[in-house]
């Protein structure tokens, strides 16, 4: 009897639920909606995917639900309040939309920075770097279902927007770069709380690494998940963290240094498969390098003026009102019409925590812009999303968008 | 950046292999520049490929209003080896706002491409899927052009109450 059971031909028993040999795979396909209003698309973006079983097989972003039009507010104001309003189109790096905009109007106006404010400038985008890539960890890690990280990233993110709000004023949207400098120097003891700060900060990257690198969950959901080459990044123009996690080392900090990056001393840290994995652990050793950029910046802060001292692109200090006819005059007209920018486009590139951001500035003589456009990574590293979750399960495709790190404030605009 | 000699040299031999094609070349604050016809497009920016602009970084649109031909289409593109940048750019009519894709080669424009058309009406012929992408489906108009109005509502004042029709409402 037994023997009898063994000698079956299997083959052409059929099996209950097998699908029939005639029918069409692709019936079986399902198109479902993910989005807009899902925590865990990190804002409000719609992801249509075609899955078929699990198994995610195609997906189309759609996206615009976060427009709010602020490239055409741009060209409605004076150079110094197109400031704030861009600064909140990735809102997370509000530091860094500031300095695209900021930099490509110097470079029309062939402006020159003063050294303090450049390093100024240097240490607040290395904070908002990590503060970015903070969030980006909290969230993601809420995402794998890891509720702890989330707070302990939260915790180190209020000590940096505590430092900002010393520093400005503000938590967010800060406005402390202006057209040739900063707005106003850091206050006194602000140094010795960011150097509290990146004191602690290595140990907690270290910390967070201690929670993560040995996680069953996050080891699945990262290691071998969604790799893409190099190749296909670059064609589909991906910069930032996902590219250099493929291999390529490439950073416009080091590459095509601006804001007197090349004074310090930094390393890039690269991956070496694409994988999500790599993603993670890059963006944990660029928070250690902003560290020490931060450290490097502190000890060779220079002394002197933190904004340019040509008074036809800055205002007067407040006491010289009082005694200076054109102080008065100067700070009259900056305030009203605000500075004119003779004829010119610039496309002005920087490294942002998602990769290249680049502000294209159209001036046309007048005291308002012609034209304003970002170049927003998060906006163009989607469309290296779909290559990535291809032949993915769905649980790896939640994974992967948080790897991804779209800003959804970057990518509608 | 190739400095100006350079921008010129590459724009000579652009005009070597098509002389339809660089109608200008723009050297500004140590940014280079070529104008080229819209035609000529997705043929050099592959020529600047071979040279070693293998990254295309940006597309976006202007509106030139109220020059003629007002829009204009930029295309950044970058030297990763030799960190260089060269800008390509592209000016059209609004009667005529057709500008070739380049979409099949640089799969990065397809957002980009679809975001100039959304916001400035060009139409790049042989996009695989040129629709809207930031604005509805259903709206009406480019709202990055120029002459398109900023919106909002007129402020009231006594001296335009009797040039607002039936402002109590």
């Amino acid at each position: 009897m037994s023997e009898q059971l063994e000698t079956r031909d299997l083959g052409t028993v059929p099996l209950p639920g097998d699908v029939p040999a005639h029918r069409d795979q692709t019936e079986e396909l399902l198109t479902i909606n993910f989005g807009p209003h899902h925590p865990a698309t990190h804002g409000v973006l719609r992801l249509m995917a075609t899955l078929e079983a699990e198994v995610v097989k195609d997906v189309k972003p759609v996206i615009g639900y976060l427009h709010t039009g602020i490239e055409k507010t741009a060209e409605d104001k004076a150079y110094w309040k197109v400031i704030p309003v861009v600064e909140r189109m990735d809102y997370l790096a509000y530091y860094f939309n500031a300095m695209a905009f900021c930099g490509a109007v110097e470079t029309i106006l062939d402006l020159e920075v003063p050294p303090r404010a450049q390093y100024l400038r240097v240490i607040h985008m290395e904070l908002n770097r990590i503060m970015s890539h903070l969030v980006w960890l909290g969230t993601t890690a809420l995402d794998l279902g890891a509720i702890s990280m989330f707070w302990y990233c939260f915790r180190d993110r209020e000590q940096i927007v505590d430092l900002f709000e010393m520093s400005s004023g503000q938590r967010m949207h800060t406005r402390y770069f202006q057209v040739g400098g900063v707005f106003e120097d850091i206050p006194v003891g602000w140094e010795q709380k960011v150097r509290e700060f990146t004191k602690i900060m290595p140990e907690r990257v270290d910390q967070a690494l201690a929670i993560l690198m040995k996680n069953e969950i996050v080891l699945h959901r990262l290691r071998n998940v969604a790799i893409v080459d190099e190749e296909t990044l670059l064609g589909l123009g991906v910069t930032g963290p996902l590219l250099r996690a493929a291999g390529n080392p490439w950073d416009l900090r080091k590459a095509d240094p601006y804001c007197s990056y090349d004074h310090f001393d930094f390393k890039i840290p690269v991956g070496t498969i694409g994988d999500n994995w790599d993603r993670m652990i890059v963006r944990m050793m660029e928070m250690k390098e902003s560290v020490r950029i931060i450290e490097q910046a502190l000890d060779a802060l220079p002394e002197g003026a933190y904004i340019t001292p040509d008074r036809k692109y800055a205002l007067p200090p407040r006491h010289e009102l009082a005694t200076s006819m054109e102080a008065l005059i100067h700070h009259f007209k900056l305030v009203t019409e605000g500075f004119r920018v003779p004829p010119g486009e610039i496309y002005y590139p920087i490294e942002s925590p998602r990769g290249e951001m680049g502000c294209f500035v159209r001036a046309d003589g007048s005291s308002k812009p012609a034209r304003v456009h970002m170049r927003d990574p998060s906006f163009v590293n989607l469309q290296g999303f779909r290559p990535m979750v291809r032949d993915l399960y769905i649980a790896d495709f939640i994974a992967t968008l948080g790897m991804l790190d779209p800003l959804l404030g970057g990518v509608d605009r | 950046m190739p400095d100006a000699t350079g921008l010129e040299l590459i724009a000579q031999e652009l005009r070597d292999a098509d002389p339809e094609s660089v109608l200008d070349t723009v050297y500004f604050r140590d940014r280079a520049a070529v104008l080229v016809a819209p035609a000529t497009v997705p043929a050099t920016l592959q020529r600047l490929k071979e040279k070693g602009y293998s990254f295309l970084a940006s597309v976006h649109g202007v509106d030139y209003f109220p020059e003629e031909p007002r829009l204009g289409v930029h295309y950044e593109l970058l030297d990763m080896r030799e960190v260089d940048r060269i800008c390509v750019r592209t000016r059209v009519t609004t009667d005529a706002p057709n500008v070739p894709s380049v979409t099949p080669e640089w799969p990065t424009a397809d957002h980009q491409e679809r975001e100039v058309y959304d916001m400035f009406g060009v139409i790049f012929d042989g996009h695989p899927d040129l629709r809207r992408i930031l604005m509805p489906e259903d709206y009406e108009g480019h709202p990055q052009r120029r002459d398109f109005p900023m919106g909002g509502e007129p402020v009231l004042f006594t001296h335009n109450e009797r040039t607002t029709p039936e402002w109590w409402q």
